[in-house]
């Protein structure tokens, strides 16, 4: 349960920096592309036999890539792309799975999460990937906010757009590998964009939007886990419903705040 | 002869099939306030995105400053007609200003103090410095838009181009925005689109009608030959009807 806690905490860095991205850019479809067809990537190292966190790593910058490609190249199939991709990813994993003797029971694992499976190993390959996500976002940090923003403007002002492009769907796609291993690639989604979406709520720069949503993703993990673990539930679950209700409250709140100032005003 | 800003040769543009621009040729000086008027889907916003080398014209030269568009694009600055963003993203004004610095300094990390030093002087001549700090989401129409003039300024361009600044604005917000342009213009050459002809004759120079193909006017009648003759005799004189 430690190293769950600490998972926990380390992934919720990332994501909240990169799902301040996706929830501001509204990537959400493209980011659930992403984390599902990371499934073929987990059910192919399974299947050759190595880390299935590897195989995931590798599927995910990989989908991330080819979405991103698809993006630039059929904007205007854009979402029927990514979803042949999001299906042929995850039908690949299911079909390895299914070749590998002994392993067909773990699918629950992969798509629902198990926070059983984390090993210290893995501790420090999550510490990896979040140096990797916040270093990159810190030393591009006005390249990324330009080309989130407005994209035809960075590229007047000579911003290479389409390689920041192809680099942010990468730093997307390793926060989604962060999380999958304590959510499930099936959970993922809530994860990356509801701590960001509650920061929203409450905060105007994206800067502070992401720090929020950092703070508030280890605040929903750690919830998640230490309920799930009390009350013998499995744990990717519990956290997104804690993450869920945290949104319903902070999304009415946020409502009725609004209306009181609009009220005071007239 | 000054070199021209911008000079536009047999310059052909088609989407597709469609035929949007042709056969333009434009010649405009440095320090002209050069007004683009034309019916809805004439070509004048394609024109404005040619210059910016955003889109590529299929026959015919465009030079700016004496340079093909995209080696010219950080001496313009661009204020677009509907921004590609949208009003929640969470970002302040000043952070939108000192976008117009990028590609200015070096690679990684933050805005040098030189940057927000033009960023906090383009904001007090747009009027929008006492905003500086508040989200985009919560100004008004033309508040947005200074802050997009401010934003087109800190790029510390030679020319400013802007595509219909004040569709989205009032009448008195638009003639604020248009004595601001003219005080511009004292220092760049200025383009900018608009639908409102009779608006805009009181402060540019010159009119270029767009509708597939280019017609220019003066817009003070008495001086157009002196004028003509100063632009070697390129400019004709058309009546046509609006």
């Amino acid at each position: 349960m430690q190293s769950a806690l600490a998972a926990g905490l380390l992934a919720s860095i990332g994501c909240g920096v990169m799902g301040s991205y996706v929830v501001v850019k509204r990537i959400g479809y493209l980011a659930g592309g992403i984390a599902h067809s990371v499934l073929g990537g987990m059910g192919a190292a399974l299947f050759l036999g190595f880390t299935p966190l590897h195989g995931a790593l590798a599927a995910a910058l990989l989908a991330a890539l080819l979405i991103g490609w698809i993006k630039l190249r059929w904007q205007a199939h854009e979402d029927t792309l990514i979803g042949a991709v999001w299906a042929i990813g995850m039908s690949i994993g299911v079909l390895f799975i299914a070749r590998t003797p002994g392993y067909t029971a773990d699918l629950m694992n992969y798509l629902f999460g198990n926070i059983l499976l984390v090993t210290p190993a893995q501790l420090w390959q999550t510490l990896a990937l979040d140096l990797v996500v916040i270093g990159l976002v810190a030393a591009f940090y006005r390249q990324f906010l330009a080309v989130s923003f407005d994209e035809e403007f960075a590229r007047l002002r000579g911003v290479p757009v389409t390689i920041f492009y192809l680099l942010f769907l990468c730093l997307v796609a390793l926060s989604v590998v962060l999380l999958v291993q304590l959510v499930g690639l099936i959970l993922v989604i809530a994860l990356l964009t509801l701590p960001a979406a509650i920061a929203g709520h409450h905060v105007y720069t994206l800067g502070r939007m992401m720090v929020l949503a950092s703070l508030l993703g280890m605040i929903f993990t750690t919830t998640g886990i230490v309920l799930s673990w009390q009350w013998d539930l499995p744990a990717g679950p519990v956290i997104i419903l804690v993450a869920g209700g945290a949104y319903l409250l902070s999304a009415l709140g946020s409502e009725w705040w609004r209306r009181r100032r609009a009220g005071a005003a007239t | 002869m000054m070199r021209p800003a911008i000079e536009i040769q047999s310059l052909f543009f088609a989407y597709g099939e469609v035929t949007v621009l042709e056969q333009i040729d434009l010649r405009v000086p440095e320090g002209e306030f050069l007004g683009i008027v034309g019916p809805n889907a004439g070509g004048k916003s394609t024109l404005l995105k040619l210059i910016l080398g955003l889109i590529e014209p299929r026959r015919g030269t465009i030079r700016v400053l004496g340079r093909p568009p995209r080696k010219a694009r950080k001496l313009m600055g661009y204020v677009p007609q509907y921004p590609a963003f949208s009003r929640d993203f969470p970002v302040t004004v000043e952070q939108v200003v000192l976008m117009g610095r990028l590609g200015a300094g070096r690679l990684a990390g933050g805005y040098s103090h030189h940057d927000r030093e033009i960023a906090r002087r383009v904001m007090g001549e747009a009027e929008v410095l006492d905003l500086a700090r508040r989200p985009i989401g919560q100004l008004s129409g033309g508040q947005l838009q200074r802050v997009l003039v401010a934003r087109a300024l800190a790029c510390e361009p030679r020319i400013l181009l802007l595509d219909e600044p004040t569709a989205n604005i009032d009448m008195r917000m638009e003639s604020e925005l248009f004595d601001l342009l003219k005080k511009l213009n004292e220092r760049m050459t200025i383009l900018v689109v608009s639908h409102d002809i009779a608006f805009i004759s009181g402060y540019v120079q010159r009119v270029a009608c767009i509708n597939h193909t280019l017609v220019c006017h003066q817009t003070g009648e008495i001086d157009a030959q002196a004028i003509g003759e100063l632009y070697g005799g390129e400019v004709k004189m058309v009546h046509h009807h609006h």
